[in-house]
């Protein structure tokens, strides 16, 4: 293991307590909803936050090492290139406080932004770079002291949809290619999903849920990461395939579970009637529309009932069934498509 | 157009007319006939030049040893921080004279630390500087320290995390970054020093060449000559202007870093 940390942060009416271990070359993804504490783990970690915990660092404990001396690359939300210096020079400022000569800095420096393709924009001042060409340097500036372990927060939030798509993907080939430890903090799913080897799903200051991304998105274990992957999710009690769900209701499932349970299913499983549908093992129930909301070619349907759902369905079904808030419906889901697995690990 | 209420434009064109008045006064009394003999007198241009370098050197002072105080109260936590700004502000609002005065009773020749270094100050043009540096010293302190506290501390941070120790970050974003507000202390701490009067006539006398500053110069000639005393007046209006001008259009104006 390259990074073994415990951040403790206490603040008046907030507590941060995660445990994190991250190996040489592996991409982690801190997610959570805004106020969780990412970022303060993410500071406790680069040692601008005073750590009640433990980094551990290739072995070195870090506790009682200053910043400065870290060798902890990080690249910030909004970049914080330094306005006044050239884009060379910011890439060379690391090196420099490291002891190497002005010229050197700057020839290793060139070499970082030709390897990132911004060679031409060397002398040019931060401000007149695009916000993906300002990720690409800070990441340059960041990587140019060959850090231990990286550190990135919110790298993508600063950027616009259109060129998220692309720089993501490019971000994502120069994470592939670091050989240390990195920790990255998005609050959004899709970023992480694509960046991290593995998700760290942090809320309210501890750590809910952890996985690949393939794991998160088939077994979300809140309701906060279910909705972050877009899935049904109720917690309840499991006896011969059905399960008595927490939020009230019963769901039959296709699963030889028993006992506490998660089950999970998506929006595109549920289907909306106006009278009661006849005759299919179906999970059936009736529930009012709270919400309505075109997403793309679909139709999101929020419904209260027991249990509430979302529901996607299309344009010509939400003008068939006349959907409007307060109106009842009913809802249906087969049980072979739902995902019902166990609570405890 | 929205109407502006009788109530605030008058008061704000009175005191307009209050500010500006006295400039014009002086503008239309000036004795421009004598312009050319009172200008060449040896007393005028020798209070002038002293004027100018004292009031430089009180800056330099005011920048070397200004700005480390100033960022010792904005980024160093240490007990009694209140304190020591209320102290630093304290000639801000002291009377000029009283300031002469505790200068004397310091590095006067049987003062606290005069007696015990055995250099003599009051009375010198080093003792002018003094004087000019100790009354506008906490204008600079007090714009550098307003400009560290606005300044994004996230940078310095970004820094640090890039192996900077605080001297580097000091003096490579830091001071960068402020460079703005660290211009129009300078400019205000001169102005305030080429101003001087009170403690420097006390603590420095009024020696012609050595001493006698502009403002002296101007108090003592309004009894013997008056048309040099507006001459004189007028020469350092247009100094002040002069300079706050010049500087306002190459760094203020720019309004400080994005």
């Amino acid at each position: 293991m390259s990074l073994r940390a415990r951040v403790v942060v206490e603040r008046p009416r907030f507590r941060l307590d995660a445990a994190l271990e991250v190996a040489d070359g592996e991409v982690v993804a801190l997610l959570g909803p805004n106020g969780a504490g990412k970022t303060t783990a993410l500071r406790a970690l680069a040692g601008l936050t005073q750590n009640r915990g433990s980094v551990v660092l290739d072995g070195e404990v870090l506790d009682r090492v200053p910043p400065e001396r870290r060798r902890v690359g990080v690249v910030f939300q909004d970049y914080l290139l330094f306005p006044h210096l050239s884009v060379v020079d910011n890439v060379a400022f690391g090196p420099r406080c490291r002891g190497t000569g002005r010229a050197a800095a700057r020839r290793e420096a060139m070499e970082w932004l030709e390897r990132t393709g911004l060679a031409e924009y060397a002398d040019v001042k931060p401000r007149s770079l695009s916000g993906g060409q300002a990720q690409r340097v800070a990441l340059a500036r960041a990587l140019a002291v060959h850090p231990r372990l990286l550190l990135l927060d919110e790298p993508l939030a600063a950027l616009d949809a259109g060129t998220r798509l692309e720089i993501r993907a490019r971000l994502r080939q120069h994470l592939a290619g670091f050989e240390a430890a990195t920790v990255l903090v998005t609050h959004d799913a899709l970023d992480a999903m694509v960046l991290a080897d593995r998700i760290v799903v942090l809320e309210r200051g501890a750590i809910v849920q952890e996985g690949t991304p393939a794991e998160i998105t088939r077994r979300p274990r809140t309701d906060y990461v279910a909705r972050l992957v877009g899935l049904n999710l109720y917690r309840g009690r499991a006896a011969d395939g059905v399960v008595e769900l927490a939020a009230g209701g019963r769901l039959s499932v296709d699963a030889p579970v028993t006992g506490e349970v998660f089950v999970a299913f998506p929006p595109s499983a549920v289907a909306l009637y106006a009278q009661r549908p006849e005759g299919s093992p179906r999970n059936v129930w009736r529930g009012t529309v709270m919400g309505v909301e075109r997403q793309g070619d679909r139709v999101r349907v929020e419904l209260s009932g027991a249990p509430p759902v979302v529901a996607d369905v299309t344009p010509a079904a939400v003008a068939e069934l006349e959907l409007l808030a307060g109106q009842p419906v009913w809802a249906a889901v087969k049980a072979t498509e739902t995902h019902a697995y166990p609570a405890q690990v | 157009m929205r109407r502006i209420p009788p109530a605030l434009l008058v008061p704000a064109v009175l005191g307009l007319l209050f500010l500006v008045l006295p400039l014009v006064g002086l503008l239309v009394r000036t004795p421009w006939t004598s312009v050319p003999r009172l200008l060449a007198a040896p007393d005028s241009l020798n209070a002038l030049r002293l004027s100018l370098v004292t009031a430089t050197l009180a800056t330099v002072l005011s920048l070397v040893l200004g700005v480390p105080l100033a960022w010792l109260l904005a980024r160093v936590r240490f007990p009694g921080r209140r304190l020591v700004r209320a102290l630093v502000t304290i000639p801000l609002v002291l009377p000029p004279v009283v300031g002469g005065v505790a200068l004397l009773l310091v590095f006067g020749r049987r003062g606290l630390v005069g007696s015990w270094w055995g250099l003599s100050l009051p009375f010198t043009t080093a003792g002018v500087v003094v004087a000019e540096a100790f009354v506008a010293m906490p204008f600079l302190v007090v714009a550098v320290e307003g400009a560290l506290l606005a300044a994004d501390l996230r940078y310095e941070e970004a820094a640090v995390t890039l192996g900077a120790s605080r001297w580097t970050v000091f003096r490579r974003i830091t001071l960068p970054m402020v460079g703005p507000g660290v211009v129009a202390g300078a400019v205000l701490c001169w102005a305030r020093a080429l101003g001087e009067f009170g403690a420097t006539i006390t603590f420095a006398g009024n020696f012609p060449g050595r001493t006698q500053t502009m403002p002296l110069a101007v108090y003592l000639a309004l009894e013997s000559d008056p048309d040099a005393a507006i001459l004189l007046s007028l020469v350092l209006l247009l100094v002040s202007v002069a300079v706050l001008v010049g500087l306002r259009g190459r760094w203020i104006g720019e309004g400080g870093m994005a």
